[in-house]
């Protein structure tokens, strides 16, 4: 694990594998999508209207999993004050804020069409809800303070906090009667949904997946380079100091 | 002991602590916490005439008239114990059928929910349609929710 934890490593080992994820992701991507609007049947019930589960469901699964991924980055960061887990975990951040943007979108439209409304403050929608502003929190906190050390300390500790909602995001439609339906592929018992549409959403989950996984990649490698600009022009600015100052202080008897 | 497994052992009692006062806190709030209630729920637990609240369940088969200015319908909803009538006046959403979840919001009046909004539920089952005729034919379909 430390093996890997190394800034020159992790920036020459990120640098082969991520073209190799990004053109993988869009190759998914691509496939998923012919897939799920093209291929997959429409449901018994809601239609065609379904098809708008092949983005929501991913978007949903990678809400929580990316969370689940910065809280542990900020454990370590916490406990073994690795140098690149906060890196890690403030790169995460904003993507889990997008996926979680998309998945409350796409279900507000879904929700209108299917349940007949954009919005309710059912236990579901709402801890998902609770989900965005975790994020977001964590990102107004992590970049309040003027040096950075502290920010990313702040943010560490509220991302552990928050850790207690994903549980209650996953079994929430389990333990209090909501309008959102239980879950139909992680549940005791097998999926309860078609073959025919698993297949179309688990390649698009994958190439959700990929696509976070080359984007984390070129956050992380562009957070590395800054803080090595930043360290450079300090050592700059340092230099320049002691070249004014080194001949007065000479000068002094 | 390391500093690091200090820091380690803090981390691991802080989250544990944290998951026990949450989990007490959503337990004590568990009533609060449901979007709508069941029909036995309201046998069991009256509310106050006049108050607002949500009631889920299935729309009991063969339950549904319409009346005659088009827009007004009565039906009953049920949990497979025990069911409440319910008068709604406006749009129905499209899954709106007998058999069919649903969870409506109003005020009771003498045992019957006046309802202002309608919202539809469905399943966690997603199947093409061939698949649930052929299920229907052969008998092993189960219809709605109430078998949970």
């Amino acid at each position: 694990m430390h093996r890997f934890a190394n800034p020159a490593r992790f920036m020459r080992l990120s640098a082969a594998i991520m073209p190799w994820c990004a053109a993988l992701a869009a190759v998914l991507l691509g496939l998923g999508l012919y897939l799920a609007l093209f291929v997959a049947p429409p449901d018994y019930q809601q239609g065609e209207d379904v098809r708008i589960m092949f983005i929501h469901v991913p978007a949903a699964w990678m809400a929580s999993f990316v969370y689940a991924l910065m809280a542990l980055a900020s454990a370590v960061a916490i406990i073994w004050r690795h140098p690149l887990a906060d890196i890690a975990a403030q790169s995460a951040a904003p993507l889990g804020a997008g996926f979680t943007l998309l998945c409350l979108v796409t279900g507000s439209l879904w929700g209108e069409r299917m349940w007949g409304t954009w919005w309710v403050w059912d236990a579901r929608l709402t801890s998902v809800l609770v989900l965005f502003f975790l994020y977001l929190g964590y990102i107004a906190l992590v970049n309040a303070f003027d040096e950075p050390g502290r920010g990313a300390r702040a943010g560490a500790i509220l991302a552990l906090v928050g850790v207690v909602n994903l549980p209650i995001i996953k079994f929430s439609v389990d333990w209090w009667n909501t309008l959102h339906q239980p879950a139909s592929v992680f549940r005791l018992g097998g999926p309860t949904i078609a073959p025919s549409m698993l297949w179309p959403l688990l390649v698009m989950a994958l190439g959700f997946m990929l696509f976070f996984a080359a984007l984390l990649m070129v956050r992380m490698r562009t957070a590395l380079i800054a803080a090595k600009v930043r360290a450079l022009r300090l050592a700059e600015v340092e230099r320049h100091a002691a070249a004014v100052l080194t001949p007065r202080q000479a000068a002094l008897p | 002991m390391t500093r690091k497994r200090r820091r380690l052992i803090a981390v691991l009692a802080g989250l544990g602590m944290l998951g026990i006062a949450t989990g007490l806190v959503l337990s004590a709030f568990s009533d609060n916490l449901v979007f709508f209630y069941s029909p036995t729920d309201l046998k069991t637990k009256p509310v106050p005439p006049g108050r607002r609240l949500r009631i889920g369940g299935l729309v009991e088969q063969a339950s549904v008239q319409h009346e005659a200015d088009g827009k007004t319908v009565e039906f009953r909803v049920t949990d497979g114990k025990s069911d409440v009538p319910v008068v709604f006046s406006g749009a129905l959403p499209d899954l709106f059928r007998e058999g069919q979840g649903v969870v409506v919001e109003g005020r009771l009046a003498a045992g019957t929910l006046r309802a202002d909004t309608v919202l539809a539920k469905h399943d966690e089952r997603y199947m093409p349609p061939e698949v649930v005729d052929a299920l229907k034919k052969s008998g092993h379909w189960q219809e709605g929710e109430a078998q949970r």
